[in-house]
């Protein structure tokens, strides 16, 4: 499509799905509201993981964050402040991080970043026994689901928008020679260590952001729920299965995933792990490139055969 | 004499208790080809691995047009003007052609981007032998094609000092004479070199001087000739039997 008509296609697309709180009714609401967060969180993941081949498991530490802002701030000022406080907190933990160990490769980053979101949720736990002596929280304040879906929807696009204008610029092109070959990058005069942390503060940012939107709609949260690990396992899954190498890859791994993920808990609670292992082990040995790369395969196979 | 454009003094580097650069001096003129050579193992790819900062010196000083770089991160050499190819050709894999010339073009010294940039991918394209190749992906692309296209993109970096790691290496004889050719445009264009070789034909046919290295340290330095005749050149490569 020329890019126009995309921008038009887009328009109206938005616009739709902006209506859907006018006519759906509590139970579409709330699925609706659980695939916008699994898109922004997969593809905000994406943004970062995609091109670098860096697999991080910190989605729910940057989450976890937004939600635990959100949740002691609530009630003490407006929303919007909430979010900006949500937001500096997120980028300034994602810039520490990022430049104490965006040096580390591979296996390496993955436990790292794994540990991290367990390291923040011990903290977080720390010091709500030690110091305010409270484990839990609620959340009061006038925002209701369709309010929640909006943000979400805002947010789902901003992070393509991230997405469109990163991929057409310099920083893109150096993430996908970062993810080729770093040692390379490096010497065609890239420098690696602010490229991967520009970019893994960026797809924390958004990740904080979805925290923090998402804080009302449990009125009640804790640590283990805001922190939750399955939350990051969950997000590389649905990332991997719609595909990390466009930016719309992702939504084909999060509206089938998160049905998938409905049902089980509906049907099947406490088989659920093991079919989301299934599923996971499932996704990386038969369709590694996930279904968009899979899809573009075919169409290749089809245009030679043509 | 000048400024020298490379001057490379008393470098040494250790990898635990082996010494693999020993108090090693060299120096470049600006638009002087200089081979680099010697057995295997003699510390020549650590050279230039010192040079464009992969590695940093234990000892020693490197200095560009007079401006110490021997302990810059490779990114700030790069755009100092110091291009570099691999022993083993890097290209990069999931990017096409042109992609991987624009990626030398978008961030060296004189940064290009946009159409500017992707006119100019396609000369350096053309320039190495791979015109109309602009979209090919690297899966197609034959051994010389990628070294080809690993030249072009060092050259995308508008250098001020080429080094080139084996470039030649692999190569059968007609793509050798076609990469000596096209190595020897590059000399025509007043480019500044620095290669370690193993190939005798295009050492001789290509560099101004030499400098041989054996077990880490300088052994010979002079005109091609002189340096291969040298008794203990030949007695690093041969042994004291042939010597």
């Amino acid at each position: 499509m020329k890019p126009p008509l995309l921008i038009a296609a887009s328009a109206i697309a938005v616009a739709l799905l902006a209506s859907v709180p006018l006519y759906a009714n509590g139970y579409q609401l709330s699925l609706a509201i659980t695939l916008l967060n699994y898109i922004v969180l997969a593809t905000a993941w994406t943004l970062f993981s995609g091109p670098t081949r860096y697999v991080s498991l910190a989605t729910v530490a940057f989450f976890g964050i937004g939600a635990y802002t959100a949740a002691v701030l609530a009630e003490r000022m407006a929303w919007p402040w909430i979010l900006l406080i949500a937001l500096a907190v997120g980028i300034a933990v994602a810039l520490i991080v990022g430049l104490s160990t965006l040096r580390l490769s591979g296996v390496y980053f993955v436990i790292f970043s794994f540990g991290l979101a367990e390291l923040i949720r011990q903290i977080v736990t720390w010091y709500e026994v030690n110091v305010t002596r409270t484990l839990g929280r609620y959340i009061f304040v006038g925002i209701d689901p369709a309010d929640i879906y909006w943000q979400l929807l805002a947010l789902a696009v901003l992070v393509f928008a991230a997405g469109v204008l990163i991929r057409r610029s310099r920083l893109g092109l150096a993430l996908r020679v970062i993810g080729d070959d770093e040692t390379v990058a490096r010497h065609i005069g890239i420098n690696t260590t602010i490229a991967k942390v520009a970019l893994f503060a960026l797809s924390a940012a958004f990740m904080t952001l979805c925290g923090a939107v998402m804080a009302p709609r449990w009125t009640y949260i804790d640590p283990a729920i805001a922190f939750n690990p399955v939350v990051s396992f969950q997000v590389l899954i649905m990332a991997l299965l719609g595909g990390v190498h466009r930016l719309y890859g992702p939504l084909f791994g999060v509206v089938p995933l998160v049905l998938l993920f409905e049902f089980l808990l509906a049907r099947f609670p406490n088989h659920f792990s093991i079919v989301v292992g299934l599923a996971f082990m499932l996704i990386v040995y038969a369709i590694p490139q996930g279904i968009v790369g899979l899809a573009e395969r075919l169409l290749r196979r089809k245009g030679e055969a043509a | 004499m000048s400024v020298p454009l490379l001057e490379v003094a008393g470098l040494t580097r250790r990898f635990g208790g082996l010494v693999a650069v020993d108090d090693m001096s060299l120096s470049l003129q600006a638009g002087e080809i200089m081979g680099l050579l010697g057995p295997n193992g003699s510390g020549k790819s650590t050279v230039l691995n010192l040079i464009s900062g992969a590695l940093r010196p234990d000892r020693g000083s490197v200095r560009l047009n007079g401006q110490e770089i021997g302990r810059a991160a490779p990114h700030r050499i790069a755009r100092l003007g110091v291009a570099r190819t691999f022993q083993l050709v890097r290209v990069l894999p999931s990017l096409n052609c042109r992609e991987n010339v624009l990626a030398g073009l978008a961030f060296g010294r004189d940064a290009l981007w946009g159409q500017a940039a992707h006119l100019r991918a396609d000369a350096l394209l053309a320039r190495v032998g791979l015109a109309g190749r602009a979209a090919t992906a690297m899966g197609e692309l034959t051994y010389i094609d990628q070294k080809r296209l690993e030249l072009a993109r060092a050259l995308a970096l508008d250098p001020r000092l080429l080094l080139l790691d084996e470039w030649l290496a692999g190569l059968n004889p007609t793509e050798l004479q076609e990469g000596i050719a096209l190595v020897r445009s590059l000399r025509g264009e007043g480019m500044t070199i620095l290669l370690v070789e193993h190939v005798m034909d295009a050492i001789r046919s290509l560099c101004d001087r030499c400098v041989v290295m054996n077990a880490g340290r300088k052994i010979a330095e002079g005109a091609p000739n002189a340096v291969l005749a040298d008794t203990e050149v030949i007695r690093a490569y041969l042994g004291d039997d042939d010597a």
